[in-house]
């Protein structure tokens, strides 16, 4: 909402020199920009005296060279296309250097077979408003002498505030609610022009009008100005203030309701009374009724519509916008003004339902005054009389349902207990009764009437913000509360911040993807969006790969080949069944059953981690060779993970699966306790192919909340006694998995076995036989008691390598 | 010099290794010698020349017994102090030899030590997520805990709970992800979170909650339709704006630094009344000290704690968020929100595993 200084200034005695922007920012009101219009237009904007001009014949349209004084030694010589004025007349005059709203230079130049040296301004081209049909004349009566700064002869002398207002704050959408505001702020008079006395309702109607739903319109209220001339245009104070807000010019009896819209804030409608057959009447639309609205849109009305009807049928979308057939035209002189009060959330759903955010329903659902119709109508009448010569035969409607505002009780403590700030009862009466309430006092309790134009003052917190803004916020201290001893962080969360930062350190770096995917990233049931940015990915993510390698690719793109990344969040995976949510209220705290029943609609959002990555681990250097990244990385990462999340190694299998995406003969299923809880390899050759991903591109996920809680570790017993180690090379058949073969050597070496290490894989048709491949393995013997001798290693050695030779055939190798 | 031996007349020549000169010159040629040796192998090997069995200072030694019995005390102070010269010699000779020794197979070790041993490339953590951990870190050290919610949310949490009914403007201000079950919506703030914590909690409650937010923007250079936010939650007995500026305080210091302050500018928010927006003043600004808009905050609407099943009269309290991708942006000079949000390594690991 744009609202110029002036204006304001008509009802608020503000003090010279105020700072308005920084005390609407202190009241709540934000300030978006502030425009010096004298600004606007740079360089010299002077006054000129036209003395000479002669008319330019042989062009299409008629073009005039004249002689302007504008104060300098000699007259300026402009060319101009406007005709409205002549020998003698003031005009305004941008000389050479000036530089027009929108960036347009002014200079000298050749035009039309003469120089031109300047230009000779329209209102719409100074952007003052949308006048082009001349330029300006300055009235004789304007005083001006040529070479004047032209500027506050032309209304560019205002600043204008740009302010973006809540939704709770109707009545500060209007010069009379931001006047009211800046009279708090200053401790200065406010003459409210929404109380000033207008004439009620007559026993004889302006026109016959029925309210058949008094629910959607509990007010309405119409007069009639007939005999108008249609040719009449609105006053410049109109034109100028309509177009600094924004709103178009369109007809002296359209210009004056948006005029009071933004003065007053209520929205009001012009009919041609002409054009209006037989009686009005006020209802909801019956569904799929047609009604062709002033923007030329044929709209097919929805049963919750409100429509204002005559004989004809809907006429006007009560309180969004009027139709073709009853509007004002070039040609109306009988003028029916309607000031109507709205249900907000009809308005609110009518806007909605028909895509129509206009002026007037931007007010309707944030609050209108349901007083001021008859005010507005009676600046409406008066306005339009005095500019366009009608005339009023003084009757008066007025359908008037209004429920008066509700009184509220508030003990005169509470905005102080509130605030931490000990307010005076006297204090918290005073500013009640500065925004309009109606306060009457009993003991320690107040009876707090709000004013019509703040339907917003429901309950006493409303009023306890009131208090509090208007004595300031600045005002409240800071005192630190001391919040009772917390537990620190839940296993989960201290859990994933352990992933996170193992697998930084191990290299991968972490990326947050947006969670939408298409139909061909995911293999399930997934959540779709009624409203997606793409058509292309209208899914949440049941999996973190596909938005991951979706990141891994652009990294790759950007010439980072050799990338490995992680990412930590939640996946979306339906409940199958679940339905919707059952309606719950909020009157009232929804039972332990209710909040369970809703909350088991809502899909299962398990934290899941993964990690990918492509080209190089470690790159080729000075030490030698690079070691591309594959699929063991990968597995390793998901084991980093288990790790990290307090899970011992021997609670953990890894064994081969076959799972999409990842490759059939390289993926591994990650179990705790016998428990799957991700996989981890490298991606299937298709799948890299189709994505346009590098060979070999590896990737793990897991999912965490899947993970039991790691519990208390308990520690182990630290042998200070020497190792006895042992290496022992085992010959088993190709497919046997060495995990297998370590697990036999586990069970069978007995409790004297500290650890295990594979750290060798041979395979040799010549050496060992077709399909046999040799394991060797470290072995680290140890007692807690005592120094082993060689005998007892050897026995737990060979007893090892008895249950793996029980379990796979596995032959000692060189025996 | 007079000297009076007992057995005078003292004879010298009879025992001339004992000779004072003879000893002197043991002294100087096994000086002489150790300085020739050039390692200490060399130098090993000199060893039983001069203070073996056969070397001159042990040979004299052998000689003090035939000595009268008033020559003994003398010559045998004398023999022993060319003994100890010599002694003294081949250990700082030996001690020299082997620091230059050190020396030698130091300086032959020498490696270039620029030479880059970078083969694991390092990995680093999103400052978002690291900066949602520390405003986490912050308040859990005050006795906060961190309370979270489902991305996916009730619109009954999202909306109606927090005093933001069907029909109210503010539902159509914030650009909602909706899925195809009516009832269940993208969570547009991490306020949803303030509803399932009164509702499983009972006051006093103290939380933050940190979390991803969805609303239908386009991602530009100052918008992304995924975002993040820290919200934080207190409700108890005598709650006031007071302990809410003390507590934005409090953490706008811990953020920015001992100058920084806070300042409201009243506001709207359903879920709170009294509502305000908030700006830090933030010293060490790329443009130069300055407000910056921060967040929003409020004492929690009595509607809502009535909704969530707490006593409003017995009970207040105060909610305040701030956006953590606009707070890192101004905090570190972030100046395209995409940056954010695509994933380039170079971007995240700029900021380690901390911010």
């Amino acid at each position: 909402m744009r609202i110029p200084l002036s204006w304001l200034r008509e009802y608020v005695d503000l003090p010279p020199g105020a700072d308005v922007a920084e005390a609407l920012v202190g009241l709540g009101i934000e300030v978006d920009a502030v425009v010096d219009q004298a600004a606007t237009v740079t360089g010299d904007l002077v006054v000129g005296r036209v003395a000479e001009i002669e008319e330019l014949t042989g062009f299409k349209k008629p073009i005039r060279f004249c002689l302007v004084d504008v104060g300098r030694e000699r007259p300026q010589e402009i060319v101009c296309g406007a005709s409205n004025f002549a020998p003698g007349d003031l005009v305004a005059v941008i000389l050479p250097g000036g530089v027009l709203p929108g960036g347009f230079e002014i200079g000298a130049r050749k035009t039309y077979g003469r120089m031109s040296a300047g230009m000779i301004v329209s209102a719409r081209e100074i952007g003052v408003s949308d006048e082009h049909a001349g330029i300006i004349v300055l009235p004789p009566s304007s005083g001006a002498r040529p070479g004047e700064d032209a500027r506050p002869y032309v209304g560019l002398d205002d600043v204008v505030f740009e302010l973006e207002i809540t939704p709770d704050r109707g009545y500060a959408m209007s010069v009379r609610g931001i006047a009211r505001e800046l009279s708090h702020a200053f401790a200065v008079p406010f003459r409210d022009p929404g109380l000033a006395p207008a004439p009620g309702a007559t026993a004889e109607p302006a026109y016959p009008v029925v309210v058949e739903d008094p629910v959607g319109c509990d007010r309405f209220a119409a007069r009639a100005v007939r005999g108008v001339d249609p040719a009449a245009p609105a006053p410049e104070f109109i034109r100028r203030r309509l177009t600094t807000a924004g709103i178009r010019t369109l007809g002296l009896a359209v210009d004056i309701t948006n005029y009071l819209m933004l003065e007053l804030g209520q929205p009001m409608h012009a009919f041609d009374l002409a054009r209006v057959r037989g009686p009005l009447v006020v209802r909801r639309a019956t569904p799929g009724e047609k009604l062709t609205t002033l923007d030329g849109v044929a709209r097919v009305l929805d049963a919750e519509d409100m429509v204002i009807c005559d004989e004809t049928g809907p006429i006007s979308l009560a309180a969004v916008m009027g139709g073709e057939s009853s509007e004002v035209r070039p040609d109306t002189v009988d003028v029916l003004f309607e000031a109507a009060h709205w249900d907000p959330v009809m308005v609110s759903r009518t806007a909605r339902r028909h895509k129509l955010f206009s002026e007037a329903a931007k007010r309707w659902e944030r609050g209108v005054d349901p007083a001021v119709a008859l005010v507005a109508l009676d600046r409406a009448v008066a306005l339009l009389v005095e500019y366009g010569g009608g005339a009023t035969d003084g009757t008066v409607l007025d359908i008037d349902h209004v429920v008066p505002p509700r009184p509220l009780t508030i003990d005169a403590a509470l905005p102080g207990r509130r605030a931490g700030v000990p307010y005076t009862a006297a204090r918290v009466v005073e500013t009640l009764t500065a925004v309009g309430c109606q306060v009457s006092t009993s003991d320690s309790e107040l009876v707090v009437t709000p004013p019509t134009w703040r339907p917003d003052l429901t309950d006493p917190a409303d009023l306890v913000e009131e208090v509090i803004r208007l004595d300031g916020y600045d005002k409240v201290p800071s005192v630190l509360p001391v919040a009772p001893p917390g537990n620190g962080l839940t296993a989960a969360q201290r859990r994933r911040r352990a992933v996170a930062t193992a697998l930084a350190e191990n290299g991968y770096v972490e990326v947050l993807s947006y969670p939408f995917v298409g139909a061909s990233a995911v293999d399930g049931p997934a959540v779709r969006l009624a409203n997606p940015l793409s058509d292309e990915e209208p899914l949440l993510r049941t999996s973190l790969l596909p938005p991951l390698l979706g990141t891994l690719k652009r990294n790759i793109g950007r010439g980072h080949r050799d990338t490995a990344l992680y990412e930590m969040g939640t996946v979306f995976l339906p409940r199958p069944g679940a339905g919707s949510p059952p309606e719950m209220g909020v009157e009232r705290r929804p039972s332990d059953e209710e909040f369970a029943a809703a909350d088991a609609t809502v899909p299962h959002q398990p934290w899941h981690a993964a990690a990918v990555l492509a080209g190089e681990v470690e790159p080729a250097g000075w030490w030698g060779a690079g070691r591309a990244a594959g699929w063991a990385d990968a597995i390793e990462a998901a084991r980093i993970t288990v790790a990290a999340a307090g899970i011992p190694a021997d609670r953990v299998t890894v064994e081969a699966a076959e799972r999409a995406p990842w490759h059939p003969g390289r993926c591994a299923a990650i179990a705790v306790d016998g428990v799957t809880v991700g996989h981890a390899g490298e991606l299937h050759p298709s799948v890299l192919a189709a994505l346009e991903l590098p060979r070999r591109t590896s990737a793990m996920e897991l999912d965490l909340d899947a993970l039991p809680e790691a519990g208390v570790a308990p520690a182990p017993r630290v042998s200070g006694f020497p190792p006895a180690l042992i290496d022992v090379a085992l010959v088993v058949d190709g497919s046997v998995p060495a995990a297998d073969v370590q697990a036999a050597l586990v069970a069978g070496a007995g409790d004297l076995l500290e650890s295990v290490r594979l750290f060798d894989v041979y395979t040799s048709a010549q050496q060992l036989g077709e399909g046999r491949k040799s394991l060797a393995y470290k072995l680290t013997f140890r007692a807690p008691d005592r120094t082993l001798t060689v005998e007892e290693a050897v026995a737990a050695r060979d007893a090892a390598v008895a249950e793996a030779a029980t379990r796979f055939g596995a032959v000692l190798r060189g025996a | 010099m007079a000297v009076t031996y007992r057995n005078d007349p003292y004879d010298p020549k009879q025992v001339a290794l004992l000779d004072p000169e003879a000893l002197g010159e043991a002294v100087a040629r096994a000086e002489e010698a150790f300085a020739a040796a050039g390692d200490p192998d060399a130098l090993a090997g000199l060893k039983h020349l001069h203070l073996g069995d056969r070397s001159p200072v042990s040979l004299a030694r052998r000689e003090i017994g035939a000595l009268p019995p008033a020559a003994k005390a003398d010559a045998g102070k004398r023999v022993n102090q060319a003994r100890a010269a010599i002694q003294a010699a081949f250990d700082a000779r030996a001690e020299e030899l082997e620091r230059l020794q050190a020396e030698r197979i130091l300086a032959e070790e020498r490696v270039d030590v620029t030479l880059p041993w970078d083969r694991r490339p390092r990995g680093a953590r999103h400052p978002l997520t690291t900066l949602m951990e520390r405003i986490g870190d912050l308040f859990v050290g005050m006795g906060y805990e961190i309370a979270e919610g489902p991305e996916l949310e009730l619109e009954w949490a999202n909306f109606d709970a927090l005093n933001i009914p069907p029909d109210h403007p503010a539902r159509g201000l914030m650009d909602t992800f909706h899925v195809r079950t009516p009832g269940l919506v993208l969570r547009t703030h991490t306020s949803p979170v303030q509803a399932r914590t009164m509702l499983t909690r009972q006051p006093p409650i103290y939380v933050v909650v940190p979390g991803r937010v969805y609303r239908t923007d386009e991602l530009d250079a100052t918008h992304t339709p995924v975002f993040h936010q820290v919200e934080g939650l207190v409700v108890d007995e005598g709650i006031t704006m007071a302990h809410l500026r003390g507590t934005l305080d409090h953490f706008a210091r811990a953020m920015f630094g001992a100058e920084a302050k806070t300042r409201w500018r009243p506001h709207y928010f359903p879920f709170t009344e009294p509502s305000a927006e908030f700006d830090v003043w933030f010293p060490q600004h790329r443009d130069g000290p300055q407000w910056v808009e921060w967040g929003g905050c409020g004492m929690v609407n009595p509607r809502v704690l009535r909704a969530c099943g707490i006593d409003p009269d017995r009970y207040s309290g105060f909610a305040f968020g701030m956006g953590v991708e606009r707070t890192l942006m101004f905090r570190h000079g972030v100046s395209d929100m995409r940056d954010m949000v695509e994933g380039d390594v170079r971007f995240t690991r700029a900021f380690g595993m901390a911010v």
